[in-house]
C-alpha cells in the first residue's frame, strides 16, 4: 500500500512540477507577447538614416552661363580654340550646417550669324529688342555676350551691361590672357545677376546663427506656396473725408503685370477693402514749427497691433496674408507725417514691417478744404500710392537692389517691376530656403519621433516623409544641373510633405500614461499571478539544486 | 489770350461732369434700426438691425474689391458658392406667453443653416469647411457641426431670398445647443458692422450690458435680393440683428421706466456716416384704450403705424440722420415711463455670483384675507468643482430658510404699553400700532441634493475585475500544481463522532 502510494505521490508531485512549468512557459511564450503586441503602438518604419544625412547635405547651386565672343572680341588665335567649357566654382561662406557651393558652368562659343547682326547695331535697345524675338531662356541660365573693345553698342567709358532679360554684355580686350581677363569680367557680372552671398544669407535667416546675418538683413517673406495681397484703405474720419480710391483699376494696371512676372513663385490672390474708424494706435505728435503731425519712428511699431484686429484673418485660404495700408488721417490730425530716425520727414511717407506689409500715410490735400462742407470728396491719386506699395511689395519678397560691379551700365526696370534675373534670385532663394526648411523640419521631426516612444507612426505619414527626402535630393540633383525651375518645384513639394508629416493630426493622438498610473492598472492582476508562478519556479529551482547536490554526495 | 480763357472754362465744364460720372455710384448702402418694444411683463426689448446691401456678384468676380460688405463674408460667399446663410447664437429663451410674438426667434445656442449653389458638387464637405471657417470667424464651437447633427430638411427652411429651384439637397440644417454665447462672439460680430462701435446705433452694443439680459440673440442672414423693380440682377444682403430682452428686476430694479443710458450704459451721440437710413423706432401702441400706458422723451417727430405680426401698431420714429434730433442736447437718450400708477408692491432681486455672492429676493406684498401665496423659485442643479464637495456630498446642501416678517392685525386692540414698566418678553419688537402685531417667521431650511460623481468608479472596475481574474486564476493554478493525497481518517470526522454520539444515546451501534 505504500509502494504504491508513495509512487502515485511522486507522480504527482512530478506532474505538478510540470503544471507549473507549463504555466511559467505559456506566460512567457505566449502571454508576454500578447501583452506586449497589445499595447504596442503602430510605428511605421522612418529613414532615419537618410533623414541624418540631409544634416550634412551638400547644395551644388549650377548657373548656366553662355559666352558668346563676337568676331574682334578676342584675339583671332584665340578664336581658334572655341567652343570649350569652363567651370568656376567657389563655397559660398554661411555659419550654417548646409554647405552651398555656387558653379558657374561657363559654355564658350562664338557668335552665330544674326547675333552678329544684332550686336553691331547702333544701340543696346536696338541688340535687346532683336534678341527677344527667339524664345525664352530657362529659368536660372545667363547669356553674356562678348563685343569687341571698341565697340560703339556701350557708352565708352562702360565696361558691361546688365538687361532686364537673362542677358549681359561685356567688353572684351585683345591680350594674350584675353579669357582670364574676360572670364573675371563675366564672373563678375553673373555674380551680380544670380547668386550672392546676402541673397542667401537672407533667405536662410530663419536658419542662420543671430549674430552675423540677421540683425542688419532685412527678413523677407517666408517661402510658400501662395500669398494674399490685401490693399485696405483705413479712414478713421468718415465725417470729414469721404474717400474714394479705384482699386480695381490700380491692381489691374500696375499689380497684375507684376505678380504675372511673379507666377512661378506662388499663386496670388488680390483683394481690397475699405475700413471705417479704424485708427492708429498712436497719437500723433504736433510740430508747432511746421503746424503738422508726425510720427516718430521709434512709435512706428506700435501702430500696427491695434489695426490689426480691425483687418480680419482672410477667411478663405490658409496662406500668408501681405497687407498694404493706405491711412488717410483724420480731420484732427493732418497732415500727418512719418519721420525717420533723425526727425526728418520720410519722402513717401510710408514703412514696411518685414513679413506683414506697408502702411502709407496719405494726407488730405488741404486746399479741399476750403470753401467745401464736410465730408470733403477725397479722390486718392493711386499712380503715387501703387508706387509705394510696388516697391514695399519688391522689398517684402527680397527682391534687394543688385551690387553692381564698377562701370556697368544698368537697364532701367521693365514694365512688370521685375527684371527675369531678379526672378531667377528669388527662386534660388526660395528654393535654397526651402530646402532647409524641409530639412530643419525633417530632423526636428525624427529627433521628436526618436525621443517620445509613445507616438503613433501611422503609414501615410511615413509615407510624406519619404516623399519629402526625396523631394530634398531631387531638389538638389536639380540644383546642381542647373534646372532651376523643376528644382524649385521639388522644394515646393519637399516643404508641403514635410509639414503636413510634421503637422498631421494623427500624431498629436500621443497615448501618455504616467508610470504609477500604469502600475496601478496592473498591480491588481500581475501581481496575483506572477507571485505563485515565481513562487513554484524558486521551490522547483530548489529542488532540483538539491537533486544535482544529493548525488554528488554519493559519489 | 480773351478767347483762351473762356475756350479752357468750356474744356472744364465739358470734363466736369464726365469726371463724375466716371465714379461709380455707391453700389452699396447701409441701413440701420433700432426696435425698442416695451413688453407686456414690464421688461424691454431691443432688437437691432443692420442691413448692408451690395450690388454685385459675389461669385463673378475673381479680384474682389470690399467697401462696406465685410470682406470676411464675403470671400465665404464666393469660395463656398453660398446663396444663402443664417447663422443665429442666442442665449435664453424668447418666452412668448408673457413678452408676445417676436420679430425673429431663434433656438437657444448656436444655430446655422446654409444653402448652396447647384454649381457645388461636394455639399457636405463645404458644409463642414464652411463651418469651421465660421467657428473662426466668430470664435464660436461651430466646428462641432458634423454629420451627426446635420439635417437636411426638405420642406421646412425654404430660402428667404432670391432663388430659382429650391432642390433641398443643396440646404444644411445645424443647431448646437449646448452653445454659449458671450462677449467673444460679440466682438467678432461687431467688427463686420461698417461704422464698428464708433458711430450710430452701434455705440449702444456695449457687451457688458448687453449679457446682464434675460434673452440675447445676435444673427447673420445673408441672402441674395432684387437689385431692382425689374430683377435682372441679384444684390447681396447681410443683415445683422441683434435682439436683447432687459429684465425689469435685473437691469431696471424693479422700476419700470427705462431709458437708453438705464438699459445701454450709452446715448446716442451721432449718426453713423456711412448709412443712408438710421432710425430708432419706439414701440408706443396703446392696448388699453386709455390714452395713458406710455409716454416717450423727447416727444417723438413722427410716428408710424402699420400692421406688424397681426396686430395693428403704431411706433414714435426718432431718425438720427435729421439733425434735429441730436442737435438739441448733443445726444439721444430716449426715455420710457409708464403712466399707470406703479403697481402695490416692491420686489428687489440680486443675482447671485457664483462662488461669490447668494442670491437675495425681497418682496413686498400686500396679501388679501385666506388666501394662499406661493413663491416658488427654480434653481439649476449644477457640477460642483470636485474640491468643492464636503466630505459626505450625498448628504446634500442646505439652502437657507426664507424669512416672512408680517404685520398681522390683532383682534383685539392692545393699549399702548410702557416698555420699562411690562413684561420683557412683551417688547422684544417695537410696536408699530394698537391694531396689529409685528411677526417674523422662518421657513425650513432646504436641503438640495446636487449630483455628485462617483470619483473612484474607473479604478474601482479595475480592480474588481482584477480581483476576479486573479482569484479565479489562483484556484486553478492551485489545483492544477499542488499534488492531492487521500488521507486515510483516523477516527472520522466531526459529523461522524457526532452520529455515533447519538447512535450511543440510541443505544445503536456506533458506526
Amino acid at each position: 500500500m505504500a509502494a504504491p502510494g508513495a509512487a502515485a505521490t511522486d507522480l504527482e508531485v512530478v506532474r505538478g512540477k510540470r503544471a507549473a512549468l507549463f504555466f511559467a512557459a505559456v506566460v512567457i511564450v505566449l502571454g508576454l507577447p500578447l501583452w506586449w503586441k497589445t499595447t504596442e503602438t503602430y510605428r511605421a518604419p522612418l529613414p532615419y538614416s537618410q533623414i541624418s544625412g540631409l544634416n550634412s547635405l551638400q547644395l551644388r547651386l549650377m548657373v548656366p552661363v553662355t559666352v558668346v565672343f563676337t568676331q574682334e572680341s578676342v584675339p583671332l588665335d584665340d578664336q581658334e580654340k572655341l567652343p570649350f567649357t569652363v567651370v568656376h566654382e567657389r563655397e559660398i561662406p554661411l555659419k550654417y550646417k548646409l554647405k552651398i557651393k555656387c558653379r558657374f558652368q561657363k559654355a564658350y562659343r562664338r557668335a552665330l550669324d544674326h547675333e552678329e547682326e544684332a550686336l553691331s547695331l547702333g544701340s543696346i535697345q536696338e541688340a535687346e529688342t532683336m534678341f527677344a524675338e527667339p524664345s525664352e531662356q530657362a529659368e536660372g541660365s545667363l547669356t553674356v555676350y562678348v563685343i569687341s573693345e571698341h565697340s560703339s553698342l556701350l557708352p565708352q567709358d562702360m565696361m558691361s551691361y546688365i538687361g532686364p532679360k537673362r542677358m549681359a554684355v561685356v567688353r572684351g580686350i585683345m591680350h594674350r590672357e584675353a579669357f582670364n581677363i574676360i572670364g573675371h569680367r563675366v564672373i563678375q557680372v553673373a555674380q551680380a545677376m544670380s547668386l550672392t552671398e546676402d541673397v542667401l544669407a537672407a533667405a536662410l535667416a530663419d536658419h542662420l546663427p543671430e549674430d552675423k546675418w540677421s540683425s542688419d538683413k532685412r527678413r523677407p517673406l517666408k517661402s510658400s506656396l501662395g500669398y494674399e495681397i490685401t490693399f485696405s484703405l483705413l479712414n478713421p474720419d468718415p465725417k470729414s473725408h469721404d474717400v474714394h480710391w479705384d482699386i480695381e483699376g490700380a491692381v489691374r494696371r500696375y499689380v497684375q503685370p507684376f505678380l504675372n512676372a511673379l507666377r512661378a513663385v506662388g499663386n496670388f490672390s488680390v483683394d481690397s477693402q475699405i475700413l471705417y474708424y479704424a485708427v492708429l494706435g498712436v497719437n500723433p505728435r504736433f510740430d508747432p514749427a511746421s503746424s503738422s503731425y508726425y510720427l516718430a519712428a521709434h512709435s512706428l511699431p506700435h501702430v500696427i497691433n491695434p489695426v490689426e484686429s480691425r483687418l480680419g484673418s482672410s477667411a478663405a485660404s490658409l496662406y500668408p496674408v501681405l497687407n498694404f495700408l493706405l491711412y488717410v488721417p483724420e480731420l484732427a490730425h493732418s497732415p500727418l507725417y512719418i519721420q525717420d530716425k533723425d526727425g526728418a520727414p520720410v519722402a513717401t511717407n510710408a514703412f514696411h514691417s518685414p513679413r506683414w506689409g506697408g502702411i502709407m500715410v496719405y494726407n488730405v490735400d488741404p486746399k479741399a478744404y476750403n470753401g467745401s462742407e464736410l465730408p470733403v470728396r477725397v479722390k486718392v491719386d493711386m499712380v503715387r500710392v501703387m508706387e509705394v506699395f510696388l516697391a514695399q511689395l519688391r522689398l517684402l519678397f527680397g527682391i534687394a537692389q543688385p551690387q553692381l560691379p564698377p562701370k556697368c551700365l544698368f537697364s532701367g526696370s521693365k514694365s512688370e517691376g521685375i527684371m527675369s534675373w531678379e526672378l531667377d534670385r528669388l527662386l534660388w532663394a526660395r528654393s535654397v530656403e526651402n530646402l532647409a526648411t524641409a530639412t530643419t523640419t525633417l530632423t526636428s521631426l525624427a529627433q521628436l519621433l526618436g525621443k517620445i516612444s509613445n507616438i503613433v507612426i501611422k503609414d501615410d505619414v511615413a509615407s510624406e516623409v519619404y516623399r519629402a527626402v526625396a523631394a530634398v535630393q531631387r531638389a538638389a540633383e536639380e540644383l546642381a544641373s542647373g534646372h532651376l525651375a523643376s528644382a524649385f518645384v521639388a522644394s515646393q513639394e519637399a516643404v508641403t510633405s514635410s509639414e503636413r508629416a510634421f503637422f498631421d493630426p494623427s500624431l498629436l493622438h500621443l497615448l501618455y500614461f504616467p508610470d504609477d498610473q500604469k502600475f496601478a492598472i496592473y498591480i491588481p492582476l500581475f501581481l496575483p499571478m506572477a507571485v505563485p508562478i515565481l513562487l513554484s519556479l524558486f521551490k522547483i529551482f530548489l529542488e532540483t539544486r538539491k537533486s544535482w547536490k544529493k548525488p554528488e554526495k554519493i559519489d | 489770350m480773351a478767347a483762351a480763357a473762356p475756350l479752357s472754362l468750356l474744356v472744364l465744364l465739358l470734363l466736369g461732369p464726365g469726371v463724375w460720372g466716371q465714379t461709380d455710384p455707391p453700389r452699396d448702402s447701409l441701413r440701420e434700426e433700432l426696435v425698442i418694444t416695451p413688453l407686456p411683463s414690464g421688461d424691454v426689448a431691443a432688437t437691432f438691425q443692420f442691413r448692408t446691401r451690395w450690388d454685385s456678384e459675389l461669385q463673378r468676380e475673381e479680384v474682389s474689391h470690399y467697401r462696406l460688405f465685410p470682406k470676411a463674408l464675403g470671400q465665404l460667399i464666393s469660395k463656398y458658392s453660398l446663396r444663402e446663410l443664417h447663422l443665429s447664437l442666442t442665449q435664453g429663451f424668447w418666452r412668448t406667453r408673457y413678452w408676445g410674438t417676436p420679430f425673429l426667434q431663434a433656438p437657444s445656442g448656436a444655430e446655422l443653416w446654409a444653402w448652396f449653389q447647384d454649381t457645388v458638387t461636394d455639399v457636405d464637405k463645404s458644409w463642414k469647411e464652411l463651418s469651421n471657417v465660421l467657428s473662426g470667424i466668430f470664435c464660436a464651437s461651430l466646428n462641432f457641426i458634423d454629420s451627426t447633427n446635420t439635417v437636411t430638411p426638405s420642406a421646412s427652411f425654404k430660402p428667404l431670398g432670391l432663388a430659382n429651384g429650391t432642390d433641398h439637397s443643396f440646404l444644411r440644417y445645424a443647431v448646437l445647443p449646448r452653445e454659449v454665447v458671450c462677449t467673444e462672439n460679440l466682438t467678432p460680430w461687431k467688427k463686420l458692422l461698417p461704422c464698428s462701435s464708433k458711430a450710430g446705433l452701434s455705440v449702444l452694443l456695449k457687451a457688458d450690458r448687453l449679457f446682464h439680459t434675460s434673452y440675447h440673440s445676435q444673427a447673420v442672414h445673408i441672402r441674395p435680393v432684387c437689385r431692382d423693380a425689374r430683377c435682372a440682377s441679384i444684390s447681396w444682403e447681410l443683415r445683422q440683428t441683434l435682439s436683447v430682452v432687459f429684465d425689469a428686476f435685473v437691469t431696471g430694479q424693479g422700476k419700470q421706466d427705462w431709458s437708453l443710458f438705464r438699459m445701454f450704459s450709452r446715448t446716442l451721440t451721432e449718426p453713423c456716416p456711412l448709412a443712408s437710413e438710421s432710425q430708432v423706432y419706439v414701440d408706443v401702441t396703446n392696448y388699453s384704450q386709455d390714452n395713458e400706458t406710455l409716454e416717450v422723451y423727447p416727444p417723438p417727430l413722427t410716428t408710424y403705424q402699420d400692421v406688424v405680426l397681426g396686430t395693428r401698431k403704431t411706433y414714435a420714429v426718432y431718425d438720427l440722420l435729421d439733425m434735429a434730433v441730436i442737435n438739441n442736447s448733443r445726444s439721444l437718450n430716449l426715455q420710457l415711463k409708464w403712466k399707470r400708477p406703479p403697481g402695490n408692491g416692491y420686489i428687489h432681486y440680486q443675482p447671485a455670483q457664483d462662488r461669490m455672492q447668494p442670491h437675495l429676493l425681497e418682496m413686498l406684498i400686500q396679501l388679501p384675507a385666506s388666501s394662499v401665496t406661493k413663491v416658488s423659485i427654480q434653481f439649476e442643479r449644477a457640477l460642483l468643482k470636485w474640491t468643492e464637495y464636503t466630505p459626505d456630498p450625498n448628504h446634500g446642501f442646505y439652502v437657507s430658510p426664507s424669512v416672512l416678517s408680517a404685520l398681522v392685525p390683532s383682534e383685539v386692540a392692545a393699549q399702548p404699553v410702557d416698555w420699562e414698566e411690562s413684561p420683557l418678553f412683551n417688547t422684544l419688537f417695537p410696536a408699530s400700532g394698537s391694531s396689529s402685531h409685528f411677526v417674523r417667521l422662518y421657513t425650513e431650511p432646504l436641503l438640495v441634493s446636487l449630483p455628485t460623481p462617483d470619483f473612484s468608479m474607473p479604478y474601482n472596475v479595475i480592480c474588481l475585475t482584477c480581483t476576479v481574474v486573479a482569484v479565479c486564476y489562483g484556484s486553478f493554478y492551485n489545483l492544477l500544481t499542488r499534488t492531492f493525497q487521500i488521507e486515510e481518517p483516523s477516527k472520522g470526522g466531526l459529523a461522524r463522532r457526532l452520529a455515533n454520539l447519538i447512535r450511543r444515546a440510541r443505544g445503536v451501534p456506533p458506526l
